[in-house]
């Protein structure tokens, strides 16, 4: 379980995350939603440690990310994350990029930590791209390269951060497929993206986040298709608009 | 009585004593490039990691970088002596060379590092390396593409520099042209062979970065 309470970040003196409460029980896919620069790709940062914060607690299965005396590598071993950009390494093949935590943060053989990366490559459909350099691979397949390189951690949470949106429109499918893989296997996910479809049919729950606090948080039912709040249903409006109508409507 | 120099033309066996000076420049280029290299890669990754590593640095990197090699040798060797250190011209000529090759190394490979783009540092960390291990088995050999091609310059730079150290005793190359040179005053013949041989040891390395470049490119 991750339980976020009362969390707060700054850069400086912008004020990212104003007191952020949220719990993501076992096995539950969350999908947080909201404006740019409303606070959610830095509050899955520090889900994991990456971003320090200024107050409150994060607990993941009861440790605390932020504590001085936590192992915050053994930590994140547990949290799996992919990023908007797909950070292949590039000097490594699809195989090496899967095989190399394994290997040197969890100190398996190199025989064993290779059979792991080609069963996680495969698990992501790239069973057969293991001699492949990241730049020989598509966008969506660089994606999915990411996913499995977290998975062979063999994490219990996996935090996703706009993991699309670097994509084109055509290879989102693939790796939308691959996350909706991941939740029928029962894996806890975390889910930061501008997909309301997605949010729609795949989240357990939906956190609606605005100006760096939780403004709106339900089902996909209640949060997407009934908001109460109005921002939500301003947010919402703008989302579903077509992006001409946007430029016709600015343009005006 | 008739006064005569003794070998006053060039014969086979200064051919020997121009092998010999040969030898000595490879000698002192490599044992120069070796020192200097491994001190600059510690020193170029200490000034990307501390504040106070890089303001303390700066003045050896800066004077090192800026004063010219014939004078940096002249003032190492009278320094070692007068700190008594009665070593061969090899040493001087080592750590003189050597310490300029640090300075320059350094700033390469603190250019490099800082190159790698964050995202993959981000990446590495994000599953669960420690910075030692995203240092040598991300950022490292990625630094080592950017930084390849500039530090090969700095080896040739080098190599050629070296020549200079027959200020402070060394009989390399150079110094044992110009010696038969002041004898035999084939001045012409003598440095058109220097600038091949110099150019001979060069471009193989040269070659091999070029090589080397196009094995590791991502």
């Amino acid at each position: 379980m991750i339980r976020i309470s009362n969390v707060q970040k700054a850069f400086g003196s912008v004020i990212v995350l104003k007191g952020i409460d949220l719990t993501v029980e076992k096995g539950e896919l969350v999908c947080l939603i909201g404006a740019s620069g409303s606070g959610k790709s830095t509050l899955l940062q520090c889900i994991n440690g990456l971003e320090p914060i200024q107050g409150g607690e994060i607990l993941v299965d009861g440790i605390s990310v932020h504590d001085p005396k936590t192992d915050i590598n053994k930590l994140r071993s547990k949290l799996g994350i992919v990023f908007q950009q797909y950070n292949a390494f590039p000097h490594l093949t699809a195989l090496e990029n899967v095989a190399l935590a394994p290997r040197v943060v969890t100190k398996r053989s190199r025989a064993v930590a290779r059979a792991l990366a080609q069963k996680h490559l495969e698990h992501v459909g790239l069973g057969d791209k293991g001699d492949s350099l990241p730049s020989q691979l598509s966008g969506g397949q660089q994606q999915r390269l990411a996913i499995a390189r977290a998975l062979a951690m063999e994490p219990s949470y996996m935090l996703f951060d706009e993991v699309t949106s670097a994509l084109d429109p055509e290879l989102v499918g693939e790796v939308l497929e691959t996350m909706r893989l991941l939740k029928s296997e029962g894996m806890t996910m975390v889910v930061v993206t501008h997909d309301i479809n997605f949010a729609r049919e795949s989240a357990d729950r939906v956190a609606f986040l605005c100006q760096g606090e939780v403004c709106e948080i339900g089902t996909a039912e209640e949060v997407i298709d009934n908001p109460r709040k109005e921002q939500t249903q301003k947010f919402l409006r703008r989302e579903n608009r077509k992006p001409l109508e946007i430029v016709r409507s600015s343009v005006a | 009585m008739q006064f005569q120099f003794a070998n006053q033309g060039l014969a086979w066996s200064d051919a020997y004593f121009l092998a010999q000076g040969l030898l000595n420049t490879v000698r002192l280029a490599a044992a120069a490039t070796l020192v200097g290299t491994l001190a600059g890669i510690v020193l170029g990754w200490l000034r990307t990691v501390s504040m106070t590593v890089r303001i303390a640095t700066a003045p050896f990197i800066d004077i090192l970088r800026s004063v010219p090699m014939i004078i940096q040798l002249i003032l190492a060797n009278s320094l070692l002596s007068i700190l008594g250190f009665g070593t061969s011209p090899f040493w001087f000529g080592t750590v003189a060379l050597g310490a300029w090759m640090s300075a320059v190394t350094a700033e390469v490979v603190r250019a490099s590092l800082l190159s790698v783009p964050v995202q993959y540092r981000k990446s590495a960390r994000s599953l669960g390396m420690n910075g030692y291990q995203e240092l040598l088995y991300i950022s490292m050999p990625l630094a080592f593409r950017t930084g390849l091609a500039p530090w090969i310059g700095l080896v040739l730079s080098l190599i050629k520099d070296s020549a200079l150290a027959g200020v402070v005793g060394y009989i390399e190359y150079m110094r044992s042209t110009q010696i038969l040179i002041t004898r035999t005053h084939e001045t012409w013949l003598l440095l058109m062979g220097a600038g091949l041989f110099y150019f001979l040891i060069c471009y193989p390395v040269s070659r091999y970065s070029r090589h080397l470049e196009r094995k590791v490119r991502v």
